[in-house]
């Protein structure tokens, strides 16, 4: 079912075009997913998301995508770009260098229809680990102040609290692509997160539910989740000191 | 048991494999290689009690990090309660058989049987 179509009626002199693949694919009724094939006008900023909204737009409105703040915060339009996972909100098509650009939906987890995905298993994982700082008292009274931290402390987490939850790590997971069971790299990530905030006091509690079969074990260094990153969280480092506490390395 | 224990074995059980692997090789360079197969030298190391230990817990160490691997390998390939208890409950059969069946040789060598 490939077609080619372009827009011609709303070309800029400076723009030039791309081909656009879009993987289509609906589970209620297609045996596999089908590219389809749009000839997109760009510019310089022109990102993939845009692309996708402008064939939306002009040619098959049917094209299912998943998206909300078009800057890189909300983590809903996390796609395969051109084979590698990225944002397409946070991806420019100049950047990419090249006259095709292919969008799937992420590997590793199931398909909504065309390029959105289920995020159910994300947000389960994600809850599994306890992200909320755990202590006795946390309802603070009137007179108290809140629990400060200096600079050093805020240091050891900060950048692991720059997730947004949009499962690149977990499509760029080897683990994640035959564990179905495994709790995955953002969880893990986020687990580091709480662990290591000096406010929160629930380690153990963490520690012991990450210390499964399909927990922090199931991590073998690939690093994978670290490249695709679009918010530097490197969670492949968290996952290491988080596992240096489970030796013994750190208290 | 926790799996945080079971991987503190496996990296535990490869640290000192490696270590004695290495005593295992040096040795065998005091013989030269090509005699260490020859059936009277292989009957005298296995008579040589401390070498015999030594050889004994290379055993033991590989084969429980050999099968602890198998076992993590096929609990990623494949997920499911009944399969994960089999792969497990497998795993440790098939290194207790292979530790005994190392044993074995080296008892019946000892108490003259060969
Ligand atoms: C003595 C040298 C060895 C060292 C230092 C060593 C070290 C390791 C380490 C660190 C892992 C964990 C890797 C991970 O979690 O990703 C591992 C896994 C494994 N090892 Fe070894 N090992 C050694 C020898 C062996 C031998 C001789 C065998 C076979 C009998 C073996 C079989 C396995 C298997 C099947 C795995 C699981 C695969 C995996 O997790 O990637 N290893 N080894
Ligand atoms: S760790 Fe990075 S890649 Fe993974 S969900 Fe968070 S922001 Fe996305
Ligand atoms: S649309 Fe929000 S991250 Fe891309």
């Amino acid at each position: 079912m490939a077609q080619v179509s372009s827009i011609s009626n709303e070309q800029s002199s400076t723009a030039k075009s791309i081909i656009l693949k879009i993987s289509r694919y609906n589970p209620e009724h297609d045996e596999s997913s089908q590219f389809m094939e749009f000839n997109v006008k760009y510019e310089k900023w022109t990102t993939v998301l845009e692309a996708i909204l402008d064939v939306k737009k002009h040619f098959d409105h049917s094209v299912a995508v998943r998206y909300s703040c078009r800057q890189a915060t909300c983590g809903s339009c996390g796609m395969i770009i051109n084979g590698k996972p990225r944002l397409a909100c946070f991806t420019k098509i100049s950047e990419l260098d090249s006259n095709v650009v292919t969008v799937e939906p992420m590997n590793n987890f199931p398909v909504i229809r065309d390029l959105a995905v289920k995020f159910e298993k994300l947000f389960d994982s994600h809850q599994k680990i306890k992200p909320y700082l755990i202590r006795d008292d946390t309802e603070l009274v009137s007179d108290e102040k809140e629990f400060l931290q200096t600079p050093e402390e805020v240091e050891q987490y900060i950048q692991f609290a720059n997730c947004i939850k949009c499962g690149l790590c977990n499509s760029a997971c080897p683990t994640m692509a035959t564990d179905s069971s495994f709790v995955g790299p953002q969880a893990l990530a986020q687990a580091y997160r709480y662990v290591a905030d000096s406010r929160d006091k629930g380690k153990d509690s963490r520690l012991k539910i990450i210390d499964d079969s399909h927990g922090i074990w199931r991590c073998h260094f690939a690093g994978s989740c670290s490249q695709v990153c679009p918010k530097g969280v490197d969670p492949a480092m968290g996952i290491q000191l988080l596992r240096g506490y489970m030796l013994g390395f750190r208290s | 048991m926790r799996e945080s224990t079971i991987m503190k074995i496996h990296y535990g059980t490869a640290l000192a494999a490696v270590a004695l692997v290495a005593v295992h090789i040096l040795m065998r360079l005091t013989q030269g290689f090509a005699d260490s197969l020859e059936y009277e030298s292989v009957l005298a190391n296995y008579k040589f009690i401390p070498y015999a230990i030594m050889l004994e817990l290379i055993l033991i160490l590989l084969a429980v990090h050999g099968f602890n691997g198998l076992r993590v390998i096929l609990i990623e390939l494949k997920q499911g309660r009944i399969y994960e208890k089999a792969v497990s409950y497998g795993c440790l059969a098939a290194m207790i058989g292979l530790i005994a069946y190392g044993s074995r040789t080296i008892i019946m060598t000892n108490m003259g049987l060969v």
